[in-house]
């Protein structure tokens, strides 16, 4: 089982993040379904990988939403929707969980789990207890959430048209695919940033 | 030992903002310290990607609830325009987070120096043969070339000196190797910018940018007119920039004989 921890600089070291990347997923409808439902057994942030451009795209997300929960200024019910919703480049929560959150016809899903203690829970959950909790309920192959695998799952001319990058002559004209990848990458987290602002 | 000593001094005089207080693989270091604001080197996500964070304190000898309103204003302001610059194509540092409430702003790393300190490095303690260095033309032409991209998608910025433009070097050359005049114009600092797209909002940034230039290196001043060219083949409009200019300037020498 491939579980990454994860470390992220400046996140208080009481927060722990944790990946895991999924291909093939069967039963999408289903995870999507245990979030509707609110069941507390899957506070995880479910996000259709197809959305994400790297790594450092997914992270940036990450470490908003610990951000926010750090200072108590979540928008969202809990740190994993902060997470979905941190993608967003706009202010319009359903419409974030709608673009980048899983749905019934997802196949590549990345998986987020975050924790810390808290008064309800002071011992955060285990990494073995996640990784054996999502082997239970994701139907599945999970894959290392390597930036290769990632940017061959993105679906770049989606992620562009989610973060407003059509008609950018500039960046058409990038030949170099790496180059341009990373031109993206950087207008991605920009607009997350911003958020609308 | 001394330097631990001062280190604990200035941690005292400058304390981290509370995002830099949190454990990361290298500790922030301290850039500049201006009026307004601070400048760190720190790291983004992961130990390898450097980034700079621009913090703006509490001031308190302002009132708490302006100088909070302040402050993320001038946060978002410069986040705001920095992003459009980036999707407009031109070079600037790009925005990797913020917290406006919190008066920080992570930012792109820029390797490389102010072109301040290449002009001056070039120069050394020369005095002649200054109007012939083709090479520190062709820079001052780039200079020229950045500003005029700058003002073709509407931005102002509002502090122009050669301080507020770094020469990133090209990929694979020893970071802060400063004596090279190769490169990549960032335009950074955009505290100050506004979108504009008057032709007198644009002379007037020229003109700052022509002071600063003579006063910061007036040796170099005879080829400063090299930015001016460059500036007036880089979009459209320059060419009437630069005629306001010329009123800017002479608007500026009364104000100077009036005192
Ligand atoms: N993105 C960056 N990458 C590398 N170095 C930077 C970056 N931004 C700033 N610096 C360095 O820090 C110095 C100060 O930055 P900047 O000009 O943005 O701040 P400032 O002048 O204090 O800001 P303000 O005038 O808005 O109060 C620059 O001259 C440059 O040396
Ligand atoms: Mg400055």
């Amino acid at each position: 089982m491939s579980l990454e921890t994860v470390v992220l600089e400046h996140a208080p070291s009481s927060y722990k993040v944790y990946l895991a990347l999924f291909r093939n997923v069967r039963n999408s409808g289903f995870l999507h379904q245990q979030l509707l439902a609110r069941n507390a057994d899957f506070e995880y942030a479910f996000i259709d990988a197809s959305t994400i451009v790297s790594r450092v795209h997914l992270l940036s997300a990450v470490f908003k939403a610990v951000n926010n929960s750090v200072n108590g200024a979540l928008k969202t019910p809990n740190v994993h929707s902060e997470t979905v919703v941190s993608l967003s480049a706009s202010n319009n929560i359903s419409e974030a969980y709608r673009r980048f959150g899983v749905s019934p016809s997802t196949t590549d899903l990345f998986v987020v789990k975050i924790t810390f203690p808290s008064d309800s829970s002071p011992v955060p959950v285990s990494a073995d207890a996640i990784s054996q909790h999502l082997k239970d309920n994701v139907e599945g192959d999970i894959v290392p959430p390597t930036n290769e695998i990632v940017s061959s799952i993105a679906d770049v001319k989606a992620i562009r048209k989610n973060y407003k990058l059509n008609g950018l002559a500039w960046l058409d004209t990038i030949k170099d695919e790496v180059v341009k990848r990373e031109e993206i990458e950087k207008l991605v987290l920009s607009g997350m940033a911003l958020r609308g602002l | 030992m001394a330097a631990a000593v001062s280190d604990a001094a200035l941690a005292h005089e400058f304390p981290l903002p509370k995002i830099l207080t949190n454990p990361a693989s290298t500790p922030p270091t301290l850039i500049t310290q201006g009026a307004e604001g601070r400048l760190y080197k720190t790291t983004y996500l992961l130990p390898d990607i450097a980034c700079a964070l621009k913090y703006r304190p509490p001031k308190p000898w302002r009132h708490p609830i302006l100088d909070q309103r302040l402050t993320r204003h001038r946060i978002l302001s410069e986040a705001r325009i920095l992003a459009k610059c980036r999707r407009d194509g031109l070079r600037v540092p790009s925005v990797y987070a913020l917290d406006e409430s919190a008066g920080w702003l992570m930012l792109e790393w820029i390797e490389g120096t102010p072109v301040r300190v290449n002009i001056n490095n070039r120069l050394g303690n020369r005095t002649e043969g200054i109007e012939d260095d083709e090479e520190l033309k062709e820079l001052m032409r780039k200079i020229g070339m950045a500003v005029g991209k700058m003002h073709s998608i509407g931005i102002i910025h509002g502090d122009l000196t050669t301080s507020n433009m770094m020469l990133k070097p090209p990929a694979g050359d020893q970071p802060d190797n400063a004596t090279g005049l190769e490169g990549e114009i960032v335009i950074i600092d955009l505290g100050l910018a506004s979108g504009g797209v008057h032709d007198e909002d644009r002379a007037v940034d020229l003109y700052v940018l022509e002071r600063a230039f003579g006063s910061t290196h007036p040796r170099a001043e005879c080829i400063f007119n090299e930015v001016l060219e460059a500036y007036k083949k880089s979009f459209k409009q320059a060419g009437v920039a630069l005629k306001k200019l010329e009123e800017v300037r002479m608007r500026g020498r009364k104000r100077s004989m009036l005192g």
